[in-house]
């Protein structure tokens, strides 16, 4: 198991944004948290990022407890991150911007390069010197995941990758997550059923701020009246 | 095309630098040195502010160690000159090291408190140590005596004063926009935009401010060793939380944005304080009529506007 979320729970102040929230991943698993807004998904990743450190409960990732630890310290661990504003960092270019990332772990025999991802992903390449401010808002997004991937991940959380973005650019996010599953586990988050169940393999529903339903993407599927119990039509 | 424009105009420039004690007379080499100096200090500066997005409000408290460090070094230790630099260097690394370490890890306007804090701290104790800072009336009497590493220089000679002071200006400049440049100055570019993505990328944010804070404050101190036998004396003054005003105030008319900038600021500062109080007492007032003209309309401050006006005219 390479991430064991122990019913943690998480406060804003005195506001209780996590009720214990309990989910398991498997090394290789893609898995989507499902929910409506203010359901609590966005808190449970920064509460495994260590951004909302949760009050209670225990966050194992590869056999440590990391709850506790700053963000720096969870990230150098193997954990990116791509929070949902998405915000790449304007006045460096594509290049630099993905440089940042890696200065950490330069000379590694590392699998993600700064060279590898440019002539990977073509749509990257081409603007590798432009400034990341003139990108598009989907464009922005692969850049920031293409930048998480600079740290080396064994675990990705994606915040709601789709948000905004137009439908086409959607697919190629969801393109993006199918590459990067073959390597990669993956934590993200969607309002989207349609979108979860296509990419991911096994689904939690949290509803304020507790995990509601757990099924596999198949199961999911058939089941409509879960569906329409605790997702908002999207 | 464009750089080469660049270049040249920065060939110019440091052409007309260097010609300064041949074409102008000693007023002007005495207005021109202080606007290196300064303009290092507010250069300093700008490393932290413009470029990790840290406004620190004490930042007079290397500049003035750096000054008081030198003067004690000459006073009581007659080294050469580029030695005592060394020390006025040290001297605030270590009391960077020392305010940095408690500041950096708070934000904003907390961080800009706590700075301002620890300056007016290090003001007391330099006005108050008698024994050693001679209080307000500050350290003076003291006479340069060699440059170091074998150079023959008549020191005491403002122009040669003013040729070593561009000389290490330049260099420090020069090192300064190197580090500017570099992976380093990249991330805590990335500092300023979003801390906290720079976290994700297993970056410490603490420490890379705390190194920036300390660099920012050796250059700081450099300057300032330069300043004391340029004025002569160390006072508690160059400590005031008022001069700490000075570096944010330059790098912000001449623009933040741009490594040239605080450089630019100071000339525009030293020559127009120059300039104005020959006719009005009043210079504080048109001061801040032109920082409220030049926050309210021209944001990149004056290098930042020209370079936005020479590409619209090359359109």
């Amino acid at each position: 198991m390479i991430l064991d979320v122990r019913n943690i729970q998480t406060f804003y102040g005195e506001s209780q944004a996590l009720q214990g929230v309990t989910l398991q991943l498997e090394a290789g698993e893609t898995v989507c948290i499902l929910g409506r807004n203010g359901a609590g998904k966005s808190t449970t990743l920064k509460s495994i990022m260590g951004l909302t450190p949760p009050r209670s409960g225990e966050v194992i990732y590869d056999g440590k407890p990391v709850q506790g630890w700053p963000a720096h310290r969870i990230a150098r661990a193997g954990i990116g991150y791509v929070p949902e504003d998405r915000r790449i960092f304007p006045g460096l270019t594509v290049r630099d911007n993905l440089d940042v990332a890696s200065y950490q772990r330069k000379g590694s025999n590392a699998r993600w390069t700064v060279d590898g991802i440019l002539k990977k992903y073509e749509m990257l390449g081409e603007r590798a010197d432009q400034d990341g401010a003139t990108l598009s808002g989907g464009q922005q997004q692969m850049l920031a995941v293409a930048r998480s991937l600079m740290i080396q991940p064994r675990l990705l959380l994606l915040d709601e990758p789709n948000e905004g973005l137009a439908p086409v650019i959607v697919q190629q996010i969801g393109e993006l997550i199918d590459d990067l599953s073959q390597t990669t586990t993956i934590l993200f988050t969607d309002q989207s059923v349609r979108f979860a169940l296509k990419h991911a393999q096994r689904a939690y529903i949290l509803e304020k701020g507790q995990v509601v339903h757990e099924a596999s993407s198949d199961e999911l599927r058939a089941d409509q009246a879960t569906q329409d119990r605790f997702l908002s039509v999207a | 095309m464009k750089t080469k424009v660049l270049m040249a105009i920065l060939a110019v420039v440091i052409a007309g630098l260097i010609a300064v004690p041949w074409i102008a007379s000693y007023f002007y080499v005495f207005i021109f040195t202080e606007i290196l100096i300064l303009g290092l200090f507010a250069a300093s500066f700008n490393l932290i502010f413009g470029y990790t997005g840290m406004l620190s409000f004490g930042h007079a408290a290397f500049f003035g160690i750096g000054a008081y460090a030198t003067a004690l070094v000459l006073i009581h230790l007659e080294w050469p000159f580029l030695a005592c630099l060394l020390v006025s260097m040290g001297a605030s690394a270590l009391l960077a090291l020392m305010i940095g370490f408690l500041s950096v890890r708070l934000n904003e306007v907390y961080f800009a408190m706590l700075t301002l804090a620890f300056g007016m701290m290090v003001f007391a104790i330099a006005y108050q140590w008698r024994s050693v800072t001679n209080g307000s009336d500050g350290l003076a009497g003291f006479t340069l005596g060699s440059f170091g590493l074998g150079l023959d220089l008549t020191l005491a000679n403002p122009s040669v004063y003013y040729h070593v002071v561009l000389g290490i200006v330049a260099i420090a400049a020069i090192v300064l926009y190197v580090i500017c440049r570099s992976s380093f100055g990249m991330i805590l570019k990335a500092i300023r935009q979003n801390p906290e993505r720079v976290s994700f990328a297993g970056l410490n944010v603490r420490t890379y401010r705390l190194v920036a804070f300390v660099i920012a404050g050796i250059f700081a101190g450099l300057a300032g060793g330069l300043i004391a036998p340029f004025l002569r004396v160390a006072s508690p003054e160059l400590l005031h939380w008022s001069m700490s005003a000075e570096p944010i105030l330059m790098a912000i008319l001449g623009g933040t944005g741009f490594f040239l900038g605080p450089f630019i600021g100071s000339a525009a500062f030293v020559l127009l304080e120059t300039w104005i109080t020959t006719y009005t007492e009043s210079w504080m007032l048109v001061l801040g009529i032109i920082l409220a003209l030049m926050v309210i309309f021209f944001r990149k401050g004056l290098l930042g506007t020209a370079i936005d006006w020479w590409m619209e005219v090359k359109k």
